[in-house]
């Protein structure tokens, strides 16, 4: 699985921090950083939690094939 | 329209509430027919930005597209553009599409809301409302036409939108004259708390306030032929110039395609806790109102947080019959370069208690708190300390779905009020 996030469409809302603090932090606007792009396998469920929380869809998953 | 291949999952209205209950189905593994009404002829898009980025010329309206029709063929939705239903029978479990009369298992109303007019606005030119891609084209071209130079904004309407609306179009250098009807601009559910802050900052930035009044005449003149906007005349006599009118005073939900259902329709779709508005019938988004089991009262929350969650928890309901944990309203605004954020509901009654930084410096997290709990949670240009005080609250939200005790059984709201 591949995480990317899109600062330009954040919106600072805070909802992948929220449920999945190990992936994706904020910085001082509010703005989404990304603590790692390839999460563990036991991150999986929570990064699709996140990705679908956000409300400007700013996080893209790229699951492996 | 095309047949679809039995009756499976239909999802009536095709924004942000529809499109992310259709995902939804699908990551819980729902794998039958799966059909997506929308009346507006455009994909899936995002409605936030049309009164800040897209206002504010900083977006095309492209940019606002949530899913392209390659990536819903993928996800196996039929999706039929300017497409209304028009009709439900609940016995039968169709809905008329189009003239057609299609058979559903289950049935998701998404439909939101409209946009209120003001009275007597029919056939003059010049006057908008911001709630569709059209809408705010529209306005970009008025706002547009003047050639370059600013020209005369009026904003009917003090609340969320309102005070967007002013921000971005003044941000943009026009002149804005803000028109509310309550006494004190009305921000969303911050119960007045932030009133004062808010006239502050958009007096700052240049924009006039005109508050406790209302609008009573529409002003206009003859230009090439139409009658075209020039100024609004305001209850206390005061005349308000205007070469464009922007209309946020607050939304209808779209109900009238399930009139004569027996559901409860008076303010939006009247739902249980968990979004069932009738056997195999729910409601997602600005038009559902959900039951909130905390306070025991139904009401309809116009936040995208609160859409998103409401389609997961309905998907997951559909596929699983499992429950979700209540959903707590969050939203978020930007005026003037200012990020506030909102959790739950600020209480009127109650006094503001900053939990950190300084609301004179416009940087803080502050709450109303009943018996050492907070009830919301403001967090004014510091969002992560924001977040930090939010995830105390919502340690059992945040976690997954509740366990599912019983399968649902249908609401006892709405047995009531059903035909059967």
């Amino acid at each position: 699985m591949k995480i990317s996030a899109d600062t330009a469409t954040c919106i600072g809302a805070g909802q992948c921090a929220l449920v999945a603090g190990d992936l994706f932090d904020q910085d001082d606007d509010g703005i989404v950083v990304l603590l790692g792009d390839e999460p563990a396998e036991s991150q999986y469920v929570i990064a699709r939690r996140a990705a679908s929380l956000c409300p400007a869809r700013a996080i893209t998953i790229t699951e492996s094939a | 329209m095309n047949k679809t291949s039995g009756a499976g999952v239909v999802i009536v209205g095709a924004s942000l509430a529809g499109l992310t209950t259709a995902e939804g189905l699908r990551s819980e593994g729902y794998a039958g027919p799966l059909t997506l009404v929308g009346e507006e002829d455009r994909m899936p898009y995002n409605r936030p930005p049309l009164s800040k980025q897209v206002l504010a010329g900083t977006w095309g309206i492209d940019q606002t597209t949530m899913s392209e029709a390659d990536q819903l063929e993928r996800l196996g939705v039929q999706h039929l553009r300017a497409h209304r239903a028009t009709a439900v029978d609940v016995a039968a479990r169709t809905v008329t599409v189009g003239g057609v009369a299609e058979p559903f298992e289950h049935l998701v109303a998404a439909t939101g809301v409209t946009a209120r007019r003001l009275l007597n606005s029919h056939g003059v030119r010049g006057i908008h409302s911001l709630r569709t891609a059209d809408d705010a084209l529209a306005l970009q071209q008025d706002l547009g036409d003047a050639g370059q130079v600013a020209v005369q904004v009026a904003v009917v309407g003090a609340g969320v939108l309102g005070c967007e609306i002013a921000s971005a179009v003044r941000s943009a250098g026009h002149h804005v004259t803000l028109i509310g009807r309550s006494a004190k601009a009305r921000f969303g559910q911050t119960g007045g708390h932030l009133s004062a802050m808010i006239a502050e900052l958009l007096r700052e930035n240049g924009v006039r306030m005109r508050v406790g009044v209302d609008v009573d005449e529409i002003e206009s003149r003859d230009a090439d032929g139409h009658k075209t906007v020039s100024a609004l005349r305001l209850s206390d006599g005061s005349v308000v110039p205007a070469d464009v009118v922007v209309v946020a005073i607050g939304c209808s939900p779209a109900v009238d395609w399930l009139a004569g259902t027996g559901i409860d329709i008076s303010d939006g779709v009247l739902c249980d806790a968990n979004g069932v508005a009738a056997p195999n019938i729910y409601a997602v988004g600005d038009v559902a109102r959900w039951l909130d089991p905390v306070t025991g009262e139904a009401r309809r929350v116009e936040h995208q947080a609160t859409a998103i969650e409401q389609a997961h928890a309905v998907a997951r309901l559909i596929v699983t019959g499992e429950r979700t944990a209540p959903i707590v309203p969050l939203f978020w605004s930007e005026l003037f370069g200012n990020r506030i954020l909102v959790h739950g509901r600020l209480d009127p009654n109650l006094p503001l208690t900053v939990l950190a930084g300084d609301p004179a410096e416009r940087r803080f997290v502050a709450a109303t708190i009943l018996r050492g709990q907070p009830t919301g949670l403001v967090g004014w240009n510091m969002p992560r300390e924001f977040r930090q005080e939010r995830a105390r609250l919502v340690q059992h939200v945040v976690q997954q779905p509740v366990e599912a005790t019983e399968a649902v059984k249908g609401s006892e709201i709405v047995k009531e009020g059903m035909v059967a």
